[in-house]
């Protein structure tokens, strides 16, 4: 800015000039690597989600394998459940369901069958195998506006009494995972001990 | 990973091959969720006026460089439907801003309200005309106090403006 103008060229620049117009170029240089860096980012666009540490949306939604038993929010309370939001028509959701098969040995993952017809859900879980505890099945796809849902893939993880602790968006691979799923649980897990400890301690 | 059909506008070269490729690995995957077919219903000119000025300030949240009213992404269906609905229902359009902003985060809003998070954002403009005026001051000084040795009339001359 201020080592362009040179109106005199005959009047030597002053040193502060030249020490902000070096600082204006290195700090434009480093935006500049910043943004090629994280070009690459898969998560590039990703919003923040609002949801985080809010209650999760409420909804009832029949059983993609029973369509005559519905799940509400509330019965899922009571300890921490993923919420897996996916479809058949999505490419990226076979690519997480590996991960989500190892993680759900020994988790509560449910299934959010996203905009989907009922035949081609079943068929995909057949097919692949089905990693989740129960699937729900939402068609037109009212719940995922709740969820703020903008595409498939997304997880959601929920903690015991109901509450928003941590989401993804794309497909999660192991790595997503092992640093960032598990250390979230385990907060939740350890919130809910001291919770716990808390009510025994106190008569 | 978003829709390909974003994918697919934002960046057209990688967007066909990658069509290429799904098309010619996994026929029988349909790439895009389930969709209504049926328009809009409007009940009025007005209503339909008022949803499309709504819809143009507020972005779609998956195709993030378009408005909700110029997205083709499945979401942005989705939303344009329910934002509808909403405004049938009798709400304002504060409130069903409130009711995006509540789900998807303030990003939704064009235009953000004025709040201790964005005061960078909106007041960023005034800061650097300030600091470029401040700048211009001080050179305009200096100059000035250099040349003042020499007659009034050719700093006039000389500096044009």
């Amino acid at each position: 800015m201020s080592e362009s103008p040179a109106p005199r060229p005959s009047r030597p620049l002053p040193p502060v000039a030249i020490v902000i117009g070096v600082l204006f170029f290195f700090g434009l240089l480093g935006l500049m690597i910043y943004g090629v860096m994280k070009s690459g980012d898969p998560q590039r666009d990703v919003l923040p989600s609002a949801l985080i540490d809010k209650p999760a949306p409420a909804f009832a939604l029949p059983v993609l394998h029973d369509p005559s038993m519905t799940v509400r929010s509330e019965e899922l309370r009571g300890a921490p459940y993923l919420l897996n939001v996916w479809g058949s028509w999505c490419a990226a959701c076979r690519e997480e369901h590996p991960v989500l098969t190892r993680f759900a040995e020994s988790k509560r993952v449910i299934g959010y069958n996203w905009k989907d017809e009922p035949a081609d859900a079943l068929h995909w879980l057949e097919t692949l195998g089905n990693p989740f505890m129960v699937v729900l099945s939402d068609v037109e796809g009212r719940t995922a506006i709740d969820w703020g849902v903008t595409a498939a893939p997304e997880t959601f993880l929920v903690d015991g009494s109901g509450i928003v602790r941590w989401k993804y968006s794309g497909a999660m691979t192991q790595q997503v995972v092992d640093e960032k799923l598990i250390p979230a649980l385990q907060k939740i897990e350890k919130a809910q001990g001291n919770a716990d400890a808390g009510l025994h301690g106190n008569p | 990973m978003p829709m390909p059909a974003c994918t697919a506008i934002r960046n057209a070269g990688r967007g066909l091959l990658l069509a290429l490729l799904m098309a010619a690995a996994l026929p029988a995957l349909a790439q895009q969720p389930l969709h209504d077919p049926r328009p809009l219903a409007f009940r009025d000119a007005a209503e339909e006026s008022r949803f499309h000025d709504l819809a143009a300030q507020l972005r779609c949240v998956q195709c993030q460089n378009q408005s909700l009213a110029d997205s083709n992404a499945q979401i942005a269906q989705d939303l344009r439907r329910e934002v509808l609905q909403l405004m049938q229902q009798g709400h304002d359009d504060a409130q069903i801003k409130q009711f995006l902003v509540a789900r998807y985060g303030e990003f939704v809003l064009y235009q953000p309200p004025l709040q201790p998070g964005t005061w960078l954002l909106w007041g960023g403009p005034l800061l650097l005309l300030g600091a470029g005026g401040l700048v211009v001051l001080g050179i305009v000084r200096r100059r000035g106090r250099n040349v003042a040795p020499a007659p009034a009339g050719n700093t006039d001359e000389g500096d044009g403006w």
